[in-house]
C-alpha cells in the first residue's frame, strides 16, 4: 500500500510537468487548430534558459529561494519572446494555407529547434545544478516526498490556477475564448485576431518553460533532445483530456503521469513509452472527443 | 502493345541490375535503393493521406510490422527453402526471387492486416485524433519490438539475406506507382478522392465512405509493409529504432511537400528529401539546420507542395510548352 501511494506520489509530480506542457498544446490547438509540434523543444529550452539564467545569478553558489523564482521568471520570459518569433516567422505567413502545411512547418521549426540546440548547447548532457537544495519530507505511512516534489507541484498548480483566472476573468482571456469560436466572428466584434494568437503563443511558450525547469530541479541532465518524447505525450495527454480543454489537459496530463509511473514501477520500465498510447487508444475507442471532449455534430 | 511495355520494363531493369553497381560506387549506390524504398512509402502514405484525406502519422509502424515479418519468414522458413531448391539443382537467382517474394507479400499482408485494425477506429476518429491514433499505434508496435527477445529486441535482428537488389527494389516501384496509378484514375479512386473532398457530400452521392476509407489504410500499409521487406532484405539488418515516429513524419513531409494526391510529387519529393540531407553532409554539423530551415522556407512559399494535386505527365508536359510557346 505504501508503495503504492509512493509511486502515486511520484506520478502526480510527473504528471503536473505533462499538464503544463499540455496546457499550451491545447491553448494553441483550441485558438488554431494546429498541433504546434515544436512546443516540446521549447519546453527544452526553458530547461537550457533556466541553466544559463542560475550561471548568470549565480544561483547554485548560493541557493535561495529568490534567485530560484528569478530563474524560472527569466527563463519563462526568454521562451515567451522565443515563442512570440516562432510564431511570427513561422506560422503567421501560413494562417491561411492548408492546416497540414502548417503542420509541417511545425515539425521544421522542431527539426530546426533541436538541431540548432545541438550546435550551440552541444550533444552531451549537461548538469542543472541545484538552485535548491533537495531534502526529503516524510509524509507517514511509508511515503516520502522530496521538497523538490512539492515545489514542482504547487508551482505548476498556481501557474495552472493564475491561467484558469487569465482565461474565464480577464478581457483577454474572453478574447481568447472568442477567438477559439470563430476568428470571423471574433474580428468582427473588435478582436484583433492576429495579436490574441501571439498571446496564446506567449503564455504556452512560458507555461512550457516552466515545466522544463521544473524538470531540471528534479532530474538535473538536460540535453537538446530532451523535449521529443516529453512533448509528444503531453500532447497525447491534450488529447486524452480533450484538445482545446484547459481542465481537460490538466486531467489529462496527471493521468499520464500516474499511468506512466505505475508501468514503471509494476510492470517494465521498458513499456513506459507504449502506455501513454495505450491509455489514449481505449480512451477515444469509447470516448472519441477524449474525457471532457464536447462531440461535435456536423452540420451539412 | 502492353505486354511490350512490360516487357520493356523488365528488361531496363534487369539491364540496370546488372550495370549500376559496376557503374556507381557503392555509397550512391545505396542512396538510389533508399530513394525506390522512400518513394513506395510517400506513395502508399500518398494513398491513405493525399487521395482519401485521412491524416495518419503511424506508417512506421506499417513498415516496421512489414520488415520484420518478412524477414522472420525468410530466417526461418525462407533460407531453409532456398538451400533445398539449391541441392535440387535451381538456379540460384530463381529459388532466391521466389522466396523473396513470398516473403514481400507475407510482410505486405500482416501490415495490410494491422492497416485493417488502425483503419477501424478511423470510422469514430476524425483529423488530429486519427492522427494521434495512428501515431499511438506506431510508437505501440515499436515498443512491442522492442520487448520481444525472439526478434531481436533492442539489439535488432542481424543476419538477414541480402536478396534484395536493384531489380526487386524498382520492380516494387514500378508496381506500387502503376497500381495507384490506375486506383487514381478507377471508380474506387474517384471515390476516394470524393471522401477528401467532401465526406458529407460522397455519401450522399451513394459512396460507401466506410469500406473505402478502410480500404486506403489497408492498401496503404501492404505497401508500406513492402517496403519495409524490401528494407529488411537490404540492409540485412533491423533495428526498433529505425523505425522512431521520427521516420512516419519524414514520409509525411514527403507527401505534403510533392503536394497532396500528386503521385508524381510524391515521388519527386521523395526523391529530393533522401538526396537532400546526403548532399548537405559537406556542411558538416550545420547540415541537419539547413535541412529544417529549407523544410519551413518550402513550406512557406509553397504551402500546396511542388505540384499541388498536379500530375507531371507527358500531356502536361506538352501542354506547358504549348502555352509557353503561344
Amino acid at each position: 500500500m505504501s508503495e503504492f501511494l509512493q509511486q502515486l506520489v511520484n506520478g502526480i509530480t510527473w504528471g503536473s510537468v505533462y499538464a503544463l506542457i499540455a496546457l499550451g498544446y491545447t491553448m494553441v490547438y483550441g485558438i488554431l487548430r494546429l498541433i504546434n509540434f515544436a512546443h516540446g523543444d521549447v519546453y527544452m529550452l526553458g530547461a537550457f534558459m533556466g541553466l544559463y539564467a542560475t550561471r548568470w545569478f549565480k544561483a547554485a553558489e548560493d541557493p535561495n529561494p529568490l534567485k530560484a523564482v528569478l530563474v524560472l521568471l527569466v527563463s519563462m520570459a526568454i521562451c515567451a519572446v522565443i515563442g512570440l518569433v516562432i510564431e511570427q516567422l513561422a506560422y503567421r505567413p501560413l494562417r491561411r494555407s492548408p492546416r497540414l502545411a502548417a503542420l509541417i512547418t511545425a515539425i521544421g521549426v522542431s527539426l530546426f529547434i533541436e538541431n540548432a540546440g545541438l550546435l550551440i548547447f552541444g550533444a552531451d548532457p549537461k548538469f542543472f545544478p541545484q538552485i535548491i537544495p533537495s531534502h526529503n519530507i516524510e509524509l507517514g505511512a511509508g511515503v516520502v516526498v522530496s521538497n523538490q516534489q512539492l515545489i514542482v507541484v504547487s508551482v505548476s498548480l498556481v501557474l495552472m490556477i493564475a491561467l484558469r483566472i487569465l482565461v474565464k476573468h480577464t478581457k483577454v482571456g474572453k478574447a481568447m475564448q472568442a477567438v477559439s469560436h470563430s476568428h470571423t466572428a471574433a474580428s468582427l466584434m473588435g478582436i484583433s485576431v492576429n495579436r490574441i494568437i501571439s498571446f496564446t503563443f506567449v503564455i504556452g511558450s512560458a507555461l512550457a518553460a516552466a515545466a522544463g525547469v521544473l524538470v531540471a530541479l528534479q532530474s538535473p541532465k538536460i540535453e537538446p533532445l530532451m523535449g521529443i518524447m516529453p512533448g509528444l505525450k503531453a500532447f497525447v495527454a491534450a488529447v486524452l483530456g480533450g484538445i482545446g480543454n484547459i481542465p481537460g489537459a490538466v486531467v489529462g496530463g496527471l493521468v499520464m503521469g500516474v499511468a506512466e509511473v505505475m508501468v514503471t514501477g509494476y510492470l517494465s520500465p521498458t513499456y513506459r513509452d507504449a502506455i501513454a498510447f495505450v491509455l489514449l487508444i481505449l480512451i477515444l475507442l469509447f470516448r472519441p472527443a477524449g474525457i471532457f471532449g464536447k462531440a461535435v455534430t456536423e452540420k451539412v | 502493345m502492353r505486354y511490350l511495355g512490360t516487357l520493356l520494363v523488365l528488361l531496363a531493369l534487369v539491364a540496370l541490375n546488372v550495370a549500376l553497381p559496376q557503374v556507381l560506387n557503392p555509397y550512391y549506390f545505396q542512396i538510389l535503393i533508399l530513394i525506390g524504398i522512400n518513394i513506395i512509402l510517400a506513395v502508399s502514405l500518398n494513398l491513405i493521406n493525399g487521395f482519401t484525406g485521412q491524416f495518419s502519422i503511424g506508417h512506421a509502424g506499417f513498415m516496421a510490422m512489414g520488415a520484420y515479418a518478412s524477414a522472420m519468414f525468410t530466417l526461418k522458413a525462407g533460407q531453409p527453402l532456398v538451400a533445398q531448391l539449391a541441392a535440387a539443382g535451381s538456379p540460384e537467382w530463381l529459388s532466391q526471387g521466389f522466396a523473396l517474394l513470398v516473403a514481400l507479400v507475407l510482410g505486405g499482408l500482416v501490415a495490410a492486416v494491422a492497416g485493417y485494425l488502425v483503419g477501424l477506429p478511423s470510422l469514430r476518429l476524425r483529423g488530429d485524433y486519427l492522427a494521434i491514433v495512428t501515431l499511438g499505434f506506431g510508437e505501440i508496435i515499436r515498443v512491442l519490438i522492442l520487448n520481444i527477445d525472439a526478434v531481436g529486441g533492442a539489439r535488432g535482428l542481424p543476419g538477414i539475406p541480402k536478396w534484395a537488389d536493384f531489380f526487386w527494389v524498382f520492380l516494387c516501384v514500378v508496381c506500387v506507382i502503376a497500381l495507384s496509378a490506375h486506383l487514381a484514375r478507377s471508380t474506387h479512386g474517384r471515390a476516394l478522392f470524393a471522401i477528401r473532398d467532401d465526406e458529407i457530400a460522397a455519401e450522399a452521392l451513394g459512396v460507401d465512405t466506410t469500406r473505402y476509407k478502410v480500404l486506403a489504410f489497408v492498401i496503404g500499409s501492404f505497401f508500406a509493409g513492402i517496403a519495409g521487406g524490401l528494407f529488411a532484405h537490404y540492409l540485412s539488418y533491423l533495428n526498433p529504432s529505425t523505425f522512431h515516429f521520427i521516420k512516419s513524419i519524414e514520409v509525411i513531409v514527403m507527401v505534403v511537400l510533392g503536394g497532396m494526391g500528386s503521385i508524381t510529387g510524391s515521388v519527386l519529393a521523395a526523391i529530393m528529401l533522401t538526396l537532400l540531407p546526403e548532399a548537405l553532409r559537406t556542411a558538416g554539423p550545420l547540415r541537419m539546420v539547413i535541412y529544417s530551415l529549407m523544410l519551413i522556407v518550402l513550406m512557406i512559399t509553397r504551402p500546396q507542395g511542388l505540384l499541388g494535386t498536379r500530375e507531371i505527365s507527358f500531356k502536361w508536359l506538352r501542354r506547358k510548352r504549348t502555352e509557353a510557346k503561344s
